[in-house]
């Protein structure tokens, strides 16, 4: 199999995968309820296995570990920070079993939660060190991308960055920050828009940059090609399946998979090379992106 | 510039040593403690909120005007006391059971204390029982509730069912908010209002109290 770097520098679009939470609250929702989705690693792996099959199934190039919340800084809210190495280590084995060498395996490294001073308790020292021993483990592990995902403050994201190449000069780095729209253009709610983010971001040394999460997938059309004005990095966009709503007490997200997988073409066309799914996002989603890249 | 409009300055930078210092000078020059607050600090974080609203700043700068903004509040508060200010009403404040999100919810507590309110803080993952009994105990006038996930957004209506059995004389209104949350789910589960972010908060709590 040729590296994930490979790939992108041949032109070539790749298939993420789509939500975790919805099938963990399923699968394990007695497990997870009032502490960290990450529990699921220790406590009942085959879950992740399951969830890495359908979409490995689906047609997904690349296949996300359930390590959203698995820095110190995060598990601490549910006094987890001791398990930090296991529960990263665990959520990249369950992967591997199914992908093989026949997909990437992506970490996943969200926010820490917390705020840097002056506004919140934690010193860049810290956070570096957060990032830097959840990071370690997944290197260890030998993942194949990491990526740094759901930001909003860009001093947050550049320090996972910079902890990332501290331990890997080479590992293959995706960042991706999360945008609310506004009269004024997109900003994260730390006040960081994409020109400010694509720039931070190419400087400390991602190979990809983008966008998760956020509202809705036309909206990430628009913030690809905004993107496209100020990086020169190939972009990776995981949307969510548009704002849910509720119905008899269950989230329902708008957007089917036909639905997003023609703006799908958009994303690609505006220079996206790793298009994916993220809240409310299924196997179907993932599997229309992979009828529209094959079919490209 | 007058010493309101030098406190509302620096509150708005965001600088907390000057607006003590200055909340200090005004009080030395015997000015009202009720009238710092409402032209010096309160009219400080109107701006704020209005600048926020228009996407000019960003939760950075709110937290650091609030910060401020209670630097000049402790200087202020024994001496309100005394005057015998009565307070504008109390709000509890919280993140529903099972959501650990509190960026949003505190947000909206920074503007309310901004407007004056007192706020009572129950923190995140709140069970839908520690609302009433703290909003009871504390003589509450409104209960803010907070949700980013779709799935904790059920425990709001627990809230209001809670309350509805209760809450005698209705006194007690119910508001939430974040992401995940409309108008329409407001109105749904029975929820008095709806906030649709900090500064409309701060709206909906005056009409719910002006509306007895």
């Amino acid at each position: 199999m040729k590296t994930f770097l490979e790939r992108i520098k041949n032109g070539d679009v790749l298939v993420g995968d789509g939500a975790m939470g919805s099938f963990l609250m399923d699968m394990a929702g007695d497990l997870i309820k009032g502490t960290s989705p990450e529990v699921v690693n220790l406590s009942k792996p085959e879950v992740l296995e399951q969830v890495a099959k359908m979409y490995f199934d689906a047609g997904a190039d690349l296949i996300q570990t359930n390590t959203f919340g698995g820095s110190p800084l995060k598990l601490a809210d549910y006094k987890m920070e001791d398990k930090t190495e296991e529960i990263n280590r665990a959520a990249v084995q369950a992967v591997r079993k199914v992908t093989g060498n026949k997909a990437y395996i992506s970490a996943s490294v969200g926010p820490s939660g917390k705020m840097l001073k002056p506004l919140g308790p934690v010193s860049e020292v810290q956070m570096f060190d957060n990032f830097y021993r959840q990071i370690k483990v997944l290197v260890e592990e030998g993942v194949d991308i990491l990526c740094i995902e759901t930001m909003t403050d860009i001093k947050e994201a550049v320090l996972a960055l910079k902890a990332a190449r501290d331990i890997s000069k080479t590992i293959p780095v995706m960042s991706t920050m999360t945008y609310n729209p506004s009269p004024r253009g997109f900003f994260t709610i730390m006040g960081v828009n994409v020109e400010k983010a694509a720039r931070e971001l190419a400087e400390f040394g991602a190979n990809l940059v983008g966008s998760n999460c956020g509202n809705g997938i036309e909206n990430m059309v628009l913030i690809a090609r905004e993107y496209k004005k100020y990086s020169k990095l190939p972009l990776i966009i995981q949307a969510n399946a548009g704002l849910p709503e509720l119905q008899d007490d269950k989230p329902v997200y708008p957007e089917n998979p036909e639905f997003m997988a023609g703006q799908a073409f958009e994303l690609i066309d505006a220079g996206v090379q790793v298009v994916g799914g993220c809240c409310g996002t299924t196997p179907e989603h993932i599997r229309a992106f992979r009828r529209t890249v094959d079919n490209m | 510039m007058n010493i309101f409009e030098q406190i509302s300055d620096y509150l708005n930078q965001g600088d907390e040593d000057k607006v003590a210092e200055l909340t200090d000078r005004a009080i030395a020059q015997e000015i009202a403690a009720k009238t710092i607050l409402d032209e010096g600090l309160i009219a400080g974080m109107e701006i704020m909120g209005a600048k926020f609203k228009k996407h000019e700043v960003f939760l950075p700068e709110v937290l650091l005007a609030a910060k401020a903004m209670h630097a000049g509040m402790t200087k202020l508060k024994p001496l309100l006391i005394r005057e015998g200010i009565p307070a504008k009403g109390k709000v509890v404040l919280g993140t529903v059971a099972g959501d650990l999100h509190d960026i949003g919810k505190n947000l909206v507590g920074i503007m309310l204390k901004g407007a004056g309110y007192e706020v009572i803080d129950i923190g995140h993952d709140a069970k839908p029982q520690l609302f009433i009994d703290t909003a009871k105990k504390e003589d509450a006038r409104v209960i803010g509730m907070s949700a980013l996930l779709t799935t904790t957004m059920p425990m709001m209506r627990k809230v209001v069912e809670l309350l509805k059995e209760d809450n005698p004389g209705g006194k007690i209104k119910t508001m939430v908010g974040g992401a995940p949350v409309s108008k329409d789910y407001a109105a749904e589960i029975g929820a008095d209002a709806y906030g649709y972010d900090g500064a409309n908060a701060v709206q909906c709590v005056e009409e719910l109290i002006a509306g007895g």
